[in-house]
């Protein structure tokens, strides 16, 4: 009985304990070196581009989200379905992955190489764009799959023209969500580390990059404790704002199911509608197709790769789990309500919040003297990836686990079905598509993930992401481009299952 | 009157025949089970959705091809009869003219339509502080300042209250005799048909059937009717 009272708080204990040994080691070599947050012109220069990058990314993002999600909104024109599925692909395609399309079209070798410098602020802008616009079409043009179809009807009645349904329809639908989507894709930009360390170069550095060469090349602790307390604070802000948009979302392969319109059958309207699908289909499918056409027939079946794959499973199955075993209690928490709530809730978005760099190296500060070798790396890159996959795992749970509390809870009290013997007959029946969609997203969050390896990883241990990135830095293009196309295959096969999961839910 | 003739619609697995012809200046009320097709037949008529088969005619002219807002009439649904960021005033100036750049007279007619429903002193309410009789009222206000002979209520009063729901439809009865309307009702109150339907339409096993007097209709139910209306178990 006391087990099972206190259980849900042990969750809530192990990861304050996780962000507390990220945070306090490095508090504490940092002022036991007499260092302390100095805002110089170096971290001002961090800020300013850091803050540039995420602005125009989800600039660039929103401006181009909101004129496609409309069109996919309103159009239904043969194989736009297909489209809508091919803007979901981004969404659930390892960094790595995407890089390596992005570098071989607009890369130095690449078809449309020399149109613009892949590195540096073009190429992070274009990377953010590729993946965040079809993020944002996705959560806008659901916002415009939200609008009650006798709002449609109403304003075909009256016969309004196309601006007035984008004022007195589409506006009011889009307005309270575009602050929100804005400030996710800010967050996601401003925390983006593959991406920035691959194509940032030496002067396109962010806070989260410049975190990392300050602990791991540089070792200056001061500077890394004030990048670390500018970016904590920054996070924390942006998902403040962001409030409670689903960031469970990324993960979900479809892209604005059409309802029935009435509005937009102007010649004009439909070139719009047009122009704005081509420009967005020019930067999100070419890298896919680049990723297509590079691993065919170049997929080589070593004895590395299946270890790569096997290390990669291996580690996504561990953090998938631990995931899962914190957010369950943690869900149960999160409504409780007072501090606990809170808690609770900060503990589910820590992954979000607090930098992993900073999380890296306060373990690695922490465990460094001990001789675990590849199993300790092993661990703590479980444990690292687990933190970074609890707020998506959370976002698909909670919301499940309070509906079935608020369903169940009144009938088992009164029934006196509890604690293991709930969860066999009735939590689990019931919830069991929603633990296997969390399970499957953090799973494929885990399979492509490069930021836990780089930050922890001693170089034992070789994952599908570290293989095509080694296979890139020693230029063989085509050989990563097989790899890649495996690892990318095997994200999306899981994230469609995960899908169909939360459909059947 | 309207009329459909040889009217097929299907949609997946549902399926709708419809050879209707309803009389003009009155009121007619769309009964039926859950899921047989009565709001499928409003929405056929006001142009939302299309059939596969058959056309429908107002008075005689065939409609078919028509846009909503170039057919006779205007409908009240059962939610979201106002968009939530314009007043009570601006969601029936609406009815008149999208861009709402209204002249004098056509301000007039505004304010006597929400006199008329008696939402006169609440017009620059938004709708979201209104309750929700006043806000199918916005609907009927702006069926008022649209003018047009044939009014459709998609269970407009179902989620109000017994004598709310009772003063709308008798607000109902005096705007279709004022203004000589034709107007459908779908509602899932037979007590709303006896209340103030001329005649009713019964729609069942995916055929409506032609309209019969009201009293008629609840004197001497046949079967499907009467399982229906629970008088057969």
């Amino acid at each position: 009985m006391i087990w099972r009272r206190y259980c849900p708080y042990l969750a809530l204990a192990l990861v304050a304990v996780a962000v507390g040994c990220g945070v306090l080691p490095l508090l504490w070599f940092s002022i036991n070196q007499g260092g302390r947050p100095n805002l110089d012109a170096y971290v001002w220069r961090i800020i300013g581009f850091t803050l540039l990058q995420a602005g125009l990314s989800t600039a660039f993002s929103l401006l181009l989200a909101v004129p496609v999600a409309r069109a996919l909104a309103r159009r239904q024109w043969p194989g736009l379905q297909v489209v809508r599925l091919l803007f979901a692909v981004p969404l659930s395609l390892p960094v790595i992955v995407a890089l390596l399309g992005i570098t071989t079209i607009f890369g130095a070798n690449g078809l449309l190489g020399g149109v613009f410098s892949i590195y540096g602020l073009p190429g992070i802008l274009l990377a953010h764009v590729f993946f965040n616009l079809p993020l944002a079409t996705r959560l806008l043009a659901d916002g415009l799959a939200g609008i009650q179809p006798e709002n449609h009807r109403l304003a075909a009645q009256l016969n309004f023209d196309d601006w007035q349904v984008w004022r007195h329809v589409d506006w009011p639908a889009l307005a309270p969500l575009l602050p929100r989507v804005a400030a996710l894709i800010f967050l996601l930009c401003s925390a983006s580390f593959v991406i920035v360390l691959t194509l940032g170069g030496a002067s396109a550095i962010t806070l989260e990059v410049a975190i990392f060469h300050a602990l791991r090349m540089d070792f200056d602790m001061s500077r890394a404790l004030t990048l670390c307390v500018v970016q904590v604070a920054l996070s924390g802000l942006l998902v403040w704002s962001a409030g409670k948009l689903a960031f469970a979302s990324p993960l979900l392969p479809s892209v604005g199911q059409s309802m029935m319109r009435f509005d937009g059958n102007s010649g004009a309207s439909i070139l719009a509608d047009a122009s704005f699908l081509c420009v967005a289909g020019l930067i999100v499918l070419p890298p896919l197709a680049a990723v297509l056409f590079a691993g065919t027939g170049h997929l080589q079946f070593s004895a590395l790769l299946f270890q790569a794959l096997a290390t990669s499973c291996t580690l996504g199955l561990a953090s998938s789990f631990i995931a899962m075993l914190l957010a369950w209690p943690l869900s149960q928490l999160q409504f409780q309500g007072g501090w606990v709530g809170l808690t609770a809730q900060f503990c589910g978005i820590a992954g979000l919040i607090v930098p992993p760099a900073v999380l890296a190296t306060g373990w690695f500060l922490l465990t460094f003297k001990l001789s675990g070798g590849i199993w300790l790396a092993g661990l703590l890159v479980v444990a690292l990836n687990a933190l970074m996959a609890l707020p998506f795992v959370m976002t698909v749970l909670a919301p499940a686990v309070a509906q079935n509390k608020n369903l169940n809870d009144r009938l088992c009290f009164s029934l006196g079905i509890e604690g293991w013997s709930r969860f066999c007959t009735i939590d689990f029946p019931a919830l069991r598509s929603t633990i296997g969609q969390a399970l499957l997203m953090a799973f494929v969050l885990s399979l492509g993930d490069l930021t836990a390896l780089t930050l922890l990883g001693n170089g034992g241990i070789v994952t599908m992401p570290s293989l095509i990135s080694q296979q890139m830095g020693n230029y063989r293009g085509a050989t990563a481009g097989g790899t890649a196309m495996l690892l990318a295959c095997l994200c999306l096969g899981l994230t469609t299952l995960a899908h169909r999961l939360g459909r059947r839910r | 009157m309207i009329e459909i003739n040889n009217g097929l619609y299907q949609s997946a697995d549902f399926r709708l025949a419809i050879n209707v012809a309803i009389p003009a200046h009155g009121i007619t009320a769309v009964l039926g089970p859950s899921g047989a097709g009565k709001s499928t037949l409003l929405n056929i008529i006001a142009g939302f959705e299309e059939m596969q088969q058959g056309e429908v005619k107002f008075n005689g002219k065939s409609v078919d091809g028509l846009s909503p807002h170039q057919r006779p009439l205007t409908a009240v649904f059962q939610d979201n009869n106002s968009f939530a960021h314009l007043s009570a005033w601006k969601n029936v100036a609406l009815g008149i003219r999208p861009s709402l750049r209204l002249t004098q007279i056509e301000m007039e007619a505004v304010d006597s339509a929400l006199s008329r429903v008696g939402l006169l002193a609440l017009k620059d309410r938004l709708p979201g502080d209104m309750s929700g009789g006043e806000r199918q009222r916005i609907g009927l206000a702006r069926a008022l300042v649209r003018r047009q002979p044939i009014l459709l209520l998609d269970e407009a009063f179902a989620a109000l209250g017994p004598a709310l729901r009772r003063s709308l439809l008798a607000l109902t009865r005096d705007l279709q005799q004022e203004q000589q309307l034709t107007v459908l009702m779908v509602t899932h109150q037979p007590e709303d048909a006896k209340l103030v339907a001329d005649q009713v339409v019964f729609i069942d096993g995916g055929v409506v059937r032609p309209p019969q007097k009201t009293v008629a209709f609840f004197k001497a139910p046949d079967e499907a009717v009467a399982r229906y209306l629970g008088e057969v178990t």
